[in-house]
């Protein structure tokens, strides 16, 4: 069979969990657990093997026909406008499916052991899917709107898994927040996709590079920014960055898989995807850098003092986006790639583990409570730790390979600033996550001790109730302790082994050595991004330079965060970090008020313009006029009422009285 | 003395007011109704008045039909007043106003 054919095939990649969305949405109930998460996983599994055949067949072709399109049947048909369902397999796509098919089948199996006893097991799995699904069709699309379409699911089964708890208020808010802000991106990406419309009469990828050159500098740099906009949602940076960290209220897996790995990616996908048009504006590039360098400074900075295992981490991941954003802006899309599938790896370790943790302690989410964990989780710990290394960039694992290959393009591209920005975010991610590991695996064993009141404003990142009283959140968790912290079953560990494999060899991906070559990531990619313009290293030696700075950059952080909290807490139990920071740890607590911030000043008055709608215009402006209506309509009836008395000499009255004015107006009339 | 057609219509507008006057002031059901056959009949004489005073004929047919029409309402409006009779034993037309609004 010819490659080609082979890549005809390429339907099944997204159609396997498509199936099992079907079956276990329809089915769940009767399969119930644990058949359900089997069925989840093994086709997951075959997806990932799926994929991993289009991937030897498509580089069984020569370099400059790998991009195949195969469409399965006209979707839309409308004026000008004809849309095919149609998949595109070029490196890029192929690139995402392995991993999310990959990352994504690890995660199914963690979540077998994650979910056991949950009363929704069947439909969790269902959504999980789903996601896949949406995933997918995201990353295979062939034009904008199929891609537009799995935006919209990603973004929906987001929402769905979020808010999976829903009988917990915070967790029903924090789904609604997150659909809500990703709609105001999703908008920027429906404006790109009409002026691409307007301008080209197709959304079509094919093609887009060429006529991406023809437009002016205006309408380019419009269309960039409207699809940065939507990949600024999607991707959690400023300023629609506020969803991501509330979106740990979902299970860890959803954390780990749809908030970490795969879905808020997408946006680093869309601008890789859509990069003839960025390729076209430089001053979008320089919105798109600059943006990515403030998120990961800011977002690092804030996880500097999070209480929550799994706040730390979502801060981390927005930190790490920037980075990739960082790396699109200054057109180093290979190493964005690079660091986006690395990243993957150990973020989906480091939010996996944390969920072992987690269901050891039983629901036990605050670090505080924690420490001296290692003796108890020993695979867990391990785990943990390659995670750390990987992405406070340890060499050889895989985040040094790519957090440096991303600052190294910054520096050769001339953005200094930009450069220096993303290794001072680069030492505070180590610092940040020696903290979390310590106070996680090493120090005192803090977890059996009663609920501590906090003095400082270090609290879990929730912006209303700092320094009050911290219960456990689990709320069960005293019950469960009476067992003690225990190490996970093995579907839990066995995804946690293999992704620690992965972060440690995940940068052989690309290693930036040219003699002989081992950029196999970048070469893979090369045929997409074909007119972009290379940025070559200066020297070998000015590379290996700005590695050692990074290298030494991670060093440092990592002894700087042990001699802070090699003890844990302080004996009154407060942070010593926070403590160092006095009034600023209470800024960065609260993300720098940012969420408050948007409260007031967006939703506030948002809400009080809605709830002006609600009541001053419809309630009394547009009732008041229908129910005025009908009061006139009632009192005139009523004064008329009084007329039909009911005695008839009444009537006779009147009927006379009419007679005798019609006679007098005739009379008048005719002037008699 | 030469009876002309306004001594006939004098005539007719006094019947006409007295049956009206009487059908306000008076409460028996009965003398009411007695009131509007006299109106009726003023209208009548009026009719035939005119016919002769015009030489028009129709002034005579139109009255046939008013004829026609009273007994049919005499009819009705008898049988009624008997119908309330026997309910009510009495046919004093202020207390029927059961039909009040």
């Amino acid at each position: 069979m010819d490659s080609r054919d082979l890549l005809d095939l390429i339907w099944l990649v997204p159609a396997l969990p498509a199936l099992g969305a079907v079956v276990l949405l329809v089915f769940g109930k009767r399969i119930g657990e644990p058949v359900a998460g089997w069925i989840a996983t093994a086709l997951m599994g075959a997806s990932f093997l799926a994929s991993v055949l289009s991937f030897v067949s498509l580089s069984n072709l020569p370099e400059a026909e790998r991009a195949h399109v195969r469409n399965l049947f006209t979707w839309l048909r409308s004026g000008g406008l004809s849309v095919k369902l149609g998949l595109l397999v070029d490196p890029l796509s192929v690139t995402m499916i392995l991993f999310v098919t990959g990352v994504g089948t690890l995660i199914h199996l963690y979540s077998i052991g994650y979910m056991h006893g949950d009363p929704r097991f069947s439909r969790y799995f269902g959504y999980l899917n789903l996601f896949a699904v949406s995933m997918l069709m995201l990353v295979l699309g062939s034009s904008f709107l199929v891609t537009f379409m799995g935006w919209e699911g990603v973004g929906l089964c987001s929402y769905l898994l979020i808010s999976f708890w829903f009988e917990r208020n915070s967790a029903a808010v924090a789904g609604k927040k997150a659909f809500v802000t990703n709609r105001v991106g999703d908008f920027g990406f429906m404006l790109a996709m009409f002026l691409i419309f307007q301008r080209f009469g197709t959304l079509d990828y094919a093609g887009m590079g060429e006529r991406a050159g023809t437009l002016t500098g205006g309408t380019v740099t419009a269309i960039a920014l409207l699809l940065f906009v939507g990949a600024v949602g999607k991707s959690a940076q400023m300023p629609l960055h506020i969803w991501l960290p509330d979106a740990m209220e979902g299970p860890t897996p959803v954390s780990a898989l749809i908030h970490a790995a795969t879905m808020v990616t997408a946006g680093v996908f869309l601008v890789c995807r859509a990069h003839p048009f960025f390729e076209a504006s430089s001053s979008a590039t320089m919105v798109v850098a600059w943006v990515g360098a403030v998120t990961a400074l800011f977002a690092a900075t804030v996880a500097l003092v999070q209480n929550d295992i799994k706040k730390v981490l979502a801060y981390s991941t927005v930190s790490q986006l920037g980075y990739m954003f960082l790396a699109v802006g200054v057109g180093a899309y290979q190493a964005a790639i690079f660091h986006m599938v690395t990243h993957a790896f150990f973020k989906a370790l480091l939010f996996l583990a944390s969920g072992s943790v987690i269901h050891g302690l039983g629901g036990e989410q605050d670090m505080r409570r924690m420490g001296g964990l290692k003796k108890y989780m020993p695979i867990t710990a391990g785990t943990f730790i390659v995670g750390w290394l990987a992405i406070a960039g340890i060499i050889p694992f895989a985040g040094f390979w790519s957090k440096d290959e991303i600052l190294a393009k910054a520096w050769f591209a001339g953005d200094y600033a930009l450069w220096a920005i993303g290794a001072f975010g680069a030492l505070l991610t180590a610092f940040y996550m020696t903290r979390q590991v310590w106070l996680v695996f090493y120090s005192r064993e803090r977890f059996g001790e009663p609920a501590l009141v906090v003095s400082g404003g270090s609290d879990d990142g929730d912006p209303i109730d700092s320094g009050t009283v911290i219960a456990s959140p689990g709320g069960d968790a005293g019950g469960e302790q009476g067992h003690g912290p225990h190490e996970s079953p093995w579907t839990m560990t066995t995804p946690l082994l293999a992704l620690a494999v992965l972060s440690v060899i995940g940068g052989a991906l690309n290693l930036p050595f040219t003699e002989p070559s081992l950029e196999f990531l970048a070469e893979w990619l090369h045929p997409v991004f074909r007119g972009v313009e290379e940025l070559p290293a200066e020297s070998f030696s000015l590379g290996f330079a700005l590695s050692t700075v990074a290298l030494l950059i991670g060093v440092s952080g990592i002894l700087l965060g042990r001699a802070v909290y090699r003890n844990g807490l302080t004996t009154s139990g407060t942070d010593p970090g926070a403590d160092r920071i006095g009034p600023l740890g209470k800024v960065l607590a609260n993300a720098y008020y940012l969420d408050l911030g948007l409260a007031r000043f967006v939703s506030g008055p948002v809400t009080a313009f809605a709830s002006f709608l609600a009541d001053g215009v419809d309630r009394r402006t547009i009732d008041g006029a229908v129910n005025g209506v009908g009061r006139i309509v009632m009192t005139g009836g009523g004064a008329i009422r009084r007329l039909q008395s009911g005695v008839m000499r009444n009537y006779a009255a009147w009927i006379l009285a009419g007679a005798v004015a019609l006679l007098v107006y005739f009379a008048t009339r005719v002037g008699l | 003395m030469d009876i002309t057609p306004s001594y006939y219509l004098t005539l007719a507008a006094l019947l006409f007011t007295i049956g009206a006057v009487g059908l306000l002031v008076r409460r028996n059901t009965l003398v009411m109704f007695m009131c509007v056959e006299l109106m009726l009949n003023a209208v009548n004489l009026t009719f035939v008045s005119f016919a002769k005073a015009l030489d028009d004929i129709g002034g005579q047919v139109i009255v046939f039909f008013t004829l026609v029409v009273a007994a049919a309402e005499v009819a009705i409006g008898l049988a009624i007043i008997v119908a309330i009779f026997r309910r009510r034993q009495g046919v004093t037309a202020d207390d029927i106003d059961l039909l009040k609004g």
